[in-house]
């Protein structure tokens, strides 16, 4: 049963045309919703959160930081997803998404790497470190400039859309092995006396404006790439009677 | 039998243009010589940054020498002949790059033991120096024919390929340099290497697939 629905799902969210009705049905809501949690979340984080008792107040950056940092990543998951949909079964729609997804998740890399390193200095005294995870984000963000840079050459977009589908696999799995090297280099030359905080110490006040602003990041994310997904369905079947219509519908 | 012939072939088409062979060993060595009067000549200088600088050139040894891997392929139309033959894909791509490395990645490890010890790198880790790159630098032909394989039509060399495929020569670079560094120190070399070993085992059997499926996406098929 649920795997009929999702079946059905898959084909009919692969149909541009149905993506394209959908998705004018669902941004309406998916718009507003996604803004006022994120507003939410980053008004209680860095106005109502109380301040840490070591770090003062620079620590409210984290309520920009980490939701950056996990839709970068997400967003590269997405990516390697999309990139296996499009090379080994050519749907089209994961070729759309492809080209939907990179643009905003480089940007919140770029968003991760700065807020890190404003973060950074008032807590380790530097902006920079060649600490395992900047490291990687810096690399993740490299990565995400070879997708777009190669689907900006390559002029038929079915094509192009497949080749930074490839690079995107290779990519998710260059990250995962990226992630445990610069780990290890780590390890060989200090000990990583850099971590701020484990998973569970972080007090419930920071813990609940911290989620909700992910959580507001990841739907704006979402928003982004239906908004970029509908135009590049748009001009991809442009030739298309449905499209034609659409077109003539909004001069009037 | 398919495989044999693939392989007698590149061999032959890449020995008679000498250039691609030796443009690359000379590059290696230039690029080399060029730390010293960048950075300073004194050996305990070089000997620290010496793993990274043997590491870094034939890296980018390695990625420029592939910049036109397919391109004559394309232009004589070999490759489509490839693509339509009933021999799968990966067993001719499998033999360019064996090719490839034999002709371009092997002198590197070759001549890289002279390079280290001008680098002032102690003669007892040499040995290291040759086995990290002779396990290292086919890692780094396939990855980057993967770059190769899908920039193949598109006349734009050198700078698209190294923003495709640097970011992908971390982990090789990382552990590369990571093993002769752990040498001079006189830590526990096999570990790594073990590792550099794995690196190679994975893009050695998965890469050519890679490879093949990049040709195919960008001849269109």
């Amino acid at each position: 049963m649920v795997w009929q629905t999702i079946k059905r799902w898959y084909h009919m969210l692969g149909s541009p045309r149905y993506f394209h009705t959908f998705s004018s049905r669902v941004l309406p809501w998916l718009t507003p919703i996604a803004l006022i949690t994120l507003v939410t979340g980053l008004v209680w984080g860095l106005v109502f959160a109380p301040s840490d008792y070591q770090q003062g107040n620079s620590y409210r950056i984290i309520f920009i930081h980490v939701p950056a940092s996990s839709g970068a990543l997400m967003g590269y998951m997405a990516l390697g997803v999309s990139g296996l949909v499009a090379v080994v079964w050519r749907m089209k729609m994961a070729e759309v998404m492809l080209k939907a997804i990179a643009p905003f998740g480089a940007a919140l890399a770029a968003i991760s790497l700065i807020t890190g390193s404003l973060w950074g200095k008032p807590t380790w005294g530097t902006y920079w470190q060649w600490d395992a995870r900047m490291t990687s984000m810096l690399i993740l963000l490299f990565m995400y400039v070879g997708v777009i840079a190669l689907q900006n050459v390559i002029r038929e977009p079915r094509q192009a859309a497949r080749a930074a589908g490839l690079l995107a696999i290779v990519g998710v799995i260059n990250v995962v092995i990226v992630k445990y090297s610069v780990e290890w280099v780590q390890t060989l030359h200090q000990g990583s006396t850099l971590k701020l905080f484990g998973e569970s110490t972080i007090n419930p006040a920071m813990k609940y404006p911290l989620l909700i602003s992910m959580l507001g990041m990841w739907l704006l994310y979402a928003v982004n790439v239906l908004v970029r997904a509908r135009t590049e369905v748009e001009w991809r079947e442009r030739r298309s009677k449905w499209v034609q219509t659409l077109i003539r519908k909004g001069d009037q | 039998m398919a495989f044999r012939a693939a392989l007698s072939r590149e061999l032959l088409v890449l020995w008679r243009s000498p250039a691609e062979i030796i443009n690359p060993l000379f590059f290696f060595v230039m690029v080399i010589s060029l730390f010293p009067l960048a950075i300073s000549p004194r050996p305990e200088t070089l000997a620290l940054i010496a793993p990274g600088v043997l590491w870094v050139a034939a890296l980018l040894a390695v990625m420029l020498s592939l910049d036109g891997l397919f391109r004559r392929d394309q232009e004589s139309g070999v490759l489509e002949q490839l693509l339509t033959s009933p021999v799968m894909t990966v067993v001719p791509v499998t033999a360019k790059l064996l090719a490839h490395w034999l002709l371009t990645g092997l002198p590197l490890v070759l001549v890289s033991p002279v390079l280290a010890h001008m680098l002032q790198l102690p003669d007892r880790v040499l040995g290291v120096v040759m086995l990290s790159l002779l396990l290292g630098t086919p890692a780094l032909t396939v990855i980057g024919a993967i770059g190769s394989a899908l920039t193949v039509g598109l006349n734009r060399g050198g700078i698209l390929l190294a923003v495709l495929v640097l970011p992908l020569y971390i982990p090789v670079l990382i552990f590369g340099a990571g093993v002769i560094r752990t040498a001079v120190e006189g830590g526990p070399v096999p570990g790594v290497l073990a590792i550099l070993g794995a690196l190679l085992a994975l893009t050695a059997s998965l890469g050519p697939l890679a490879v093949a499926a990049g040709l195919k996406i960008s001849s269109g098929n």
